[in-house]
Formats: C-alpha cells, sequence, structure tokens
C-alpha cells in the first residue's frame, strides 16, 4: 500500500489534469479532488518513509539500468510534503480564485505541474529528472502567462527560453556521465564516478543548468517579472515550488552523485553568488514599488541563502555537525516555500481588493483584509527569520557552524540580508496602519484567506517549534 | 575494429560538441525569438548527435538502445517546448497589430 502511495503521487495529479482537460467546463470540482488525492498519497509517502525508511517502487516490475524506479529519502521526502501543504493551499485558494474563463486553462496545467514536481522529487534517473525538469518548466511558463497580458507573456517567453537553455546544460551533462559511465541511476552513478575532467565538466553543466533555472544571482533577471506578473495562486507556486525543485535537483547532485569529486572552488563560487544574491535581492525588494515584485526579488535573495549552505557543507567533515548543517539549509528551504507561498496568496487577495499592489498606496485595502494582512506578517516574520520560526532556527545553525569554521564573511552577508529583510517587511507592514476606522471581520473571504494564513502559521510556528522531526526523517538515506 | 569505433564517434560525438556550441554562441547573439528558437533546437540535434554517437558499439554489434531511447524522448520534449515558445510568439505578435 505505501509502496503504491509513490506512483500515485505522480499519477493521480495526471489523471486528474487529464480529467480537467475532458471536462474544462466543470473544472474546479475534479480538480480539486485530484488536489486532495494527490496531498494525501504524497503525505503518506512522507509518514511511511518517516517510520519505515526509504521506498523505492519499481514501474512495472522493470529493475535497473532498464526500468523507471520512483525512490523517496528522507531529502526527497522533507521536500515532497512541504511541496504539496503548498500545493493543496493553492487549489483551495484557486477555486475561489480564478473564474469561469481562466479556471478552464488552469486546472490543467496546474495540476501537469504538479506531477512533474512530485516525479522531480521521486525520480533516481538522472534522463527522468531531465523530462520532470522540463515537464516543470514549460507546465510552469504557461501558467505564468494564464493572464494574457503583454508583460506576462513577454515574462514568460524569456523564462521558457532560459529555462531551455538551462535544461539543455543539464542534457549535456547528462550525455557526459552516459558516455563515460554507462549509467543513469543515481545510486549507480555515484558507485562509478571518478575525479577527471569529464566528472567536472559534467558537475558544471549540470549544476550551472539548474542554477539558471533556481534563478541564482546573476541569473535570476528572468525571475521577477515572470513571477510579478503571474495570477497570485500561480505567482505562489513558481516562487516556492518551482525554484526550489531545481535547488534540491542541485542540492541532490551535489550530496549524491558528484560527492567524490566536489572541490572548495566551485562550492565557493555557488557561495559567492548566493551572498551577492542576498545582497542584491533584499536591496531590489527593498526599493520595489509594487508588492508583488518585492515578493520576487525576495525570492531571488532566500535563494541565494540556499546556495551559502554549499561551501559550509564542502567545509565541515563529515559527523553531527554537517547533518545539522544539512538539515539547517533543507528547513531553510522549506520554510521559504510555505512563507512565499503565504506572502504571495495574500497580496494576491490584498491586490485583488485593491485593484492594483502599488504599495505606497495600499492602506486602505490592506486594512480591510485583517486576516490577509496578518498573513503577510507571519510570512515576513518567517521570512526575515526572527523567532520562533523555522528560519530562525535554520539561520542560527548556519551563522553557528559558519563561526565554528572561521568564515565570517558569509555571517557578515546572512546579517546584512536579515536587516534588509526586515526593513522591505515592515515597509509593507507600515502600510496596513494608517487608516480609520478598524474593519470588524477579520477573515473576509475565508476559501482564500485562510490558505495563505495557515502557510504562514506553518512557516511561523511549525517549522520553528516542532523542527525535530525534519531531523528524523532526514536520516533515512540523507544524512552521513 | 575497435579504432574504427572510436573513430566514428570521435567524428559524430565531435561534430555534436561544434552543433551544441554553434547553437550556442546563437542563441546567446541573436535576438529575434525565431532565431533563438531554431538557435536551442540546433543545441538539441547536438546533444542527440552525441547520444546516437555514444550508442554506437561497431559494425558487428547492435548498438546500445538507452541513448536512442533518451533521444526520441528529447525529440518531443524540444517539439513541445517549441510549440509553446511560438504560441506565446504568435501572441505577442497579434498584440503589436
Amino acid at each position: 500500500m505505501m509502496i503504491d502511495a509513490l506512483p500515485l503521487s505522480v499519477t493521480l495529479p495526471l489523471i486528474g489534469a487529464f480529467a480537467v482537460t475532458v471536462s474544462p467546463g466543470h473544472a474546479r470540482g475534479p480538480g480539486l479532488l485530484a488536489a486532495l488525492l494527490t496531498a494525501a498519497s504524497a503525505l503518506s509517502v512522507t509518514a511511511a518513509v518517516w517510520s519505515d525508511g526509504v521506498l523505492r517502487a519499481d514501474l512495472g516490475g522493470w529493475g535497473v539500468p532498464l526500468g523507471i524506479a520512483l525512490e523517496a529519502d528522507g531529502l526527497s521526502a522533507a521536500f515532497l510534503a512541504m511541496a504539496n501543504v503548498v500545493a493543496l493551499a493553492i487549489s483551495v485558494y484557486a477555486g475561489g480564485y480564478f473564474k469561469q474563463e481562466s479556471a478552464r486553462h488552469f486546472w490543467p496545467l496546474w495540476l501537469l505541474l504538479w506531477s512533474a514536481l512530485n516525479g522531480l522529487f521521486l525520480a533516481t534517473d538522472l534522463f527522468n529528472l531531465y523530462v520532470t525538469l522540463e515537464l516543470l518548466g514549460l507546465s510552469a511558463a504557461a501558467l505564468g502567462a494564464l493572464t494574457g497580458t503583454r508583460e506576462a507573456v513577454a515574462a514568460n517567453l524569456r523564462y521558457l527560453l532560459v529555462g531551455l537553455l538551462g535544461s539543455m546544460s543539464y542534457l549535456l551533462g547528462v550525455a557526459l556521465v552516459y558516455a563515460a559511465y554507462g549509467v543513469l541511476d543515481i545510486g549507480l552513478v555515484a558507485e562509478a564516478i571518478e575525479p577527471g575532467p569529464i566528472a567536472w565538466t559534467a558537475m558544471a553543466l549540470m549544476i550551472g543548468g539548474l542554477i539558471l533555472k533556481a534563478a541564482l544571482f546573476p541569473m535570476h533577471f528572468w525571475l521577477p517579472p515572470a513571477h510579478a506578473n503571474a495570477p497570485a495562486p500561480v505567482s505562489a507556486a513558481l516562487s516556492a515550488l518551482v525554484v526550489k525543485a531545481a535547488f534540491y535537483l542541485a542540492l541532490r547532485l551535489w550530496l549524491d552523485v558528484f560527492a567524490p569529486v566536489l572541490n572548495e572552488a566551485a562550492a565557493n563560487l555557488l557561495g559567492t553568488l548566493g551572498a551577492a544574491a542576498v545582497v542584491w535581492g533584499s536591496w531590489r525588494a527593498l526599493r520595489a514599488e509594487r508588492l508583488k515584485l518585492l515578493a520576487a526579488y525576495s525570492t531571488v535573495a532566500q535563494m541565494g541563502y540556499l546556495f551559502i549552505a554549499f561551501p559550509l557543507l564542502v567545509a565541515t567533515p563529515p559527523g553531527l555537525a554537517r547533518d545539522n548543517l544539512l538539515a539547517a539549509v533543507v528547513l531553510l528551504a522549506l520554510t521559504h516555500g510555505l512563507a512565499k507561498a503565504g506572502l504571495f496568496l495574500a497580496a494576491g487577495m490584498v491586490q485583488k481588493t485593491a485593484g492594483h499592489d502599488r504599495i505606497d498606496d495600499l492602506g486602505g485595502a490592506a486594512q480591510a483584509l485583517p486576516a490577509a494582512t496578518f498573513a503577510i506578517g507571519l510570512a515576513g516574520v518567517a521570512l526575515i527569520g526572527l523567532p520562533p520560526s523555522g528560519t530562525f532556527l535554520a539561520k542560527w545553525m548556519m551563522l553557528e557552524q559558519a563561526m565554528i569554521l572561521g568564515l565570517w564573511w558569509w555571517l557578515v552577508v546572512m546579517m546584512i540580508g536579515t536587516l534588509l529583510a526586515a526593513a522591505y517587511i515592515f515597509r509593507v507592514l507600515s502600510r496596513a496602519f494608517n487608516r480609520e476606522p478598524t474593519p470588524y471581520r477579520f477573515v473576509n473571504d475565508a476559501r482564500t484567506e485562510l490558505p495563505a494564513l495557515l502557510l504562514g502559521l506553518i512557516a511561523t510556528f511549525g517549522l520553528g517549534i516542532a523542527a525535530q522531526p525534519l531531523w528524523v526523517l532526514l536520516e533515512q538515506g540523507a544524512f552521513g | 575494429m575497435t579504432g574504427q569505433v572510436l573513430y566514428s564517434q570521435l567524428f559524430y560525438g565531435g561534430s555534436g560538441i561544434i552543433l551544441v556550441l554553434l547553437g550556442l554562441w546563437s542563441f546567446l547573439v541573436h535576438a529575434p525569438l525565431l532565431r533563438k528558437l531554431i538557435a536551442i533546437n540546433l543545441m538539441g540535434a547536438g546533444v542527440f548527435h552525441m547520444l546516437v554517437a555514444i550508442a554506437y558499439r561497431g559494425i558487428d554489434t547492435s548498438p546500445d538502445p538507452v541513448p536512442h531511447a533518451l533521444v526520441l524522448t528529447g525529440i518531443v520534449v524540444a517539439v513541445s517546448a517549441t510549440a509553446l515558445a511560438l504560441a506565446f510568439g504568435k501572441r505577442l505578435d497579434q498584440d503589436d497589430d
């Protein structure tokens, strides 16, 4: 039963996408049903990994190297759980957000994207990972252009082209790996790989393609327009999940495939780009005039923190300290996913009520929506890294490890990023306190405001106070 | 015999790399959408070229089926991506009119 949940996490959204394509007039009902079932099966995968250890399913009974296998270890189970909670919240929100005509286009693409996402977290084979990566990029670009405005189409065309270039680079790396070692399964490649020009070139091509898709500075230029011009639920999915999937894959390759050929120079390069992303992204977020653009630049900055972890991981010898550091990075990624999705969903409500999202003129609209504003506040707590959020814990552990290693410059960058984040979040919140009279209803539209609020609550309290299960989960195949 | 295999692999694989580099250069240098799309497809063709070359195992042995399967899947992906990009481009053109 638990083994079946693995393929179901990928096939259920696919079947759902087919159902809503066949009857586009009634997309919402079947769409929500598929969303609920998908999230349930993905969460049961995570629960099974948590209690029983690594899960693996060879589809159709075909084993490695010929068949397609799905595998969930602690790392994939952790990302899978976050992605499916966020995706379920986005689905509920989208049920209330989209009108008839756009719902017709949203649901098939959204379920396809979800299927690709779950496939990416569970695939064990470098080429299947390429296919899921492409499916993810295609459905994400199509969803991003859903509003059909000129800016949205142009931004997402650019996103699509950049994504294609990234996948092409990744695919070239896969071809090199196959030419040199004759295998594609992650476990088999890891056994066969040895330091040398081929392994280094393959690593540069694959990780290089992925950081293009993860919008690491200075390859972030496509992200702010694409994420800021998409409809709110889509922005939430793009910023919280799609770029996170590229990071997950980079981390997976780094830890599992290229572990024997890693070197400090590559890690320091990634870390330096991450540091630049933190400073530049936070600064641009502070200067942004529109709320959704602020959220998008904040994503650029938050992705930067994740890449600062690479030099720290390389410098830390295997053991408890490294395990804690890895868990901290994963915690940071998960918290950001939840918080950023909550922020975008709440921003979408504010934008819908005000008819625009210019921060300076938001006052009335933000104050008329106490629940949405509260969600922005909670997400803000998690983005800044105030206690008790998961970000606080994660940043604390990363800072501590940087201090122990004597790599103080990463510490400086993280402090600057945190201060700037506080500034840009409070800049938004300050606009919510200048109008009279105070509204008397906290929740105005439960279907759209509650998902945002719940995501903010989980990011701030759930992952901060109750982060310990993550360590248990990551012990399943990710530590060591 | 092995020398011949190596030579063919070098020849086809090498021209694949040249195709990838030409495509990359054209993708980065040219602004019009159609040129970018042709360039990215050229890069794809280069990668497929390399994969087909990898599959060759000599005249007496059947070729390795795995890279062939990869190329087929890759072609499907490339066609879909090109179609979506063309649809975006058409939409932008219509807005201009």
